[in-house]
């Protein structure tokens, strides 16, 4: 049962990401050129929903469907590791339009070649795995 | 008239709120908002546990993630095949000139652009889908997250790596397209 419950919780967020026109490589595109409000409106607006609900959350104290408390970690600090590894990132995410999100939604809607950017993501990830120690975080 | 109203593009202020709520389901779920997790875990599940102790975890432990993008590509496919009007995203008239005078489109149409994504079999398309590929693997696990992990999940929570991590993304995305696209596309 818990399974449906992800699976619809993607098809959910597949549709979304579809709909606003997030998954469509020409938004980000205009994104990156400053030249539309689309993607800032739609990022702001789901950061400001979300700041919301998160501190709903804590000060409610809001239990998970299995009555344990919702707990939020702190990320580790640096700066290194969050910019250079933000930077390649982006440089990626400029080329192909498409984040880890995205790229699943666009797979399903047809795009075949996104299954192409997906095992080089998959082995860009492994890349990082093999390297990790020597590189600087 | 609704179905009408669905398959006209959403809106910003839609479409933003409603990402948050994917977000809160799955804090309700007990889990975490964060799609790149699934490369790790890919990788994992392909025996890259043998090349490096960062994939050494039990993965079943992150199968409920794997069936999110499951769903998210189940999801790509009933908003294209079912809920569209199949219309190009409407982008700023002088982007899409750019684009002309960079050779990437003729006109808009669809979600991508054919000439990189529909395959023609030339190494030049494979390279970029590939090198695209790699960057956002690699740096999407190197920052530890991606737009769903950093922009929404760890900026909600005020987290100040989060931040620093998006303004990487946004260094490494004008430096492709305002530098690196005339040069990839001359």
């Amino acid at each position: 049962m818990k399974a449906v419950k992800f699976i619809l919780i993607g098809i959910l967020f597949g549709i979304i990401l579809y709909k606003s026109e997030a998954a469509s490589w020409y938004r980000i595109y205009e994104m990156f050129q400053f030249r539309s409000f689309h993607m800032y409106g739609m990022i702001g607006t789901a950061l400001a929903t979300a700041i919301i609900l998160v501190q709903i959350i804590k000060r409610k104290q809001v239990k998970d469907s299995n009555g344990m408390p919702i707990v939020f970690l702190d990320k580790d600090k640096s700066i290194t590791r969050y910019l250079a590894g933000g930077t390649i990132f982006g440089l990626g995410w400029a080329l192909t339009g498409a984040c880890p999100g995205p790229m699943f939604a666009l797979i399903g809607s047809g795009y075949w070649t996104l299954g192409i950017v997906l095992l080089f993501a998959i082995l860009g990830t492994w890349i990082y795995g093999v390297l990790r120690n020597k590189l600087p975080h | 008239m609704l179905l009408e109203y669905i398959k006209q593009p959403w809106p910003w202020y839609i479409s933003g709120p409603l990402i948050a709520l994917v977000m809160y389901l799955l804090l309700k779920q007990g889990k975490d908002f964060g799609m790149s997790n699934n490369l790790r875990t890919m990788c994992t599940v392909l025996g890259a546990g043998k090349s490096s102790s960062f994939f050494r975890f039990d993965w079943k432990t992150q199968s409920w993630n794997l069936l999110v993008v499951l769903g998210t590509a189940i999801g790509g496919f009933i908003a294209h095949y079912f809920l569209s009007d199949g219309a190009a995203a409407q982008i700023n008239a002088k982007s899409v000139a750019d684009l002309k005078e960079l050779g990437i489109i003729d006109q808009l149409q669809g979600y991508l652009p054919k000439s990189i994504f529909i395959f023609n079999g030339s190494w030049f398309q494979f390279l970029i889908l590939s090198i695209g590929g790699l960057l956002i693997g690699f740096g999407t696990r190197y920052a530890g997250g991606c737009s769903s992990g950093h922009a929404i999940s760890g900026l909600s929570n005020f987290q100040l790596p989060s931040l620093i991590a998006v303004i990487g993304f946004f260094i490494g995305g004008i430096i492709m397209v305002h530098f690196l696209f005339p040069l990839i596309f001359a």
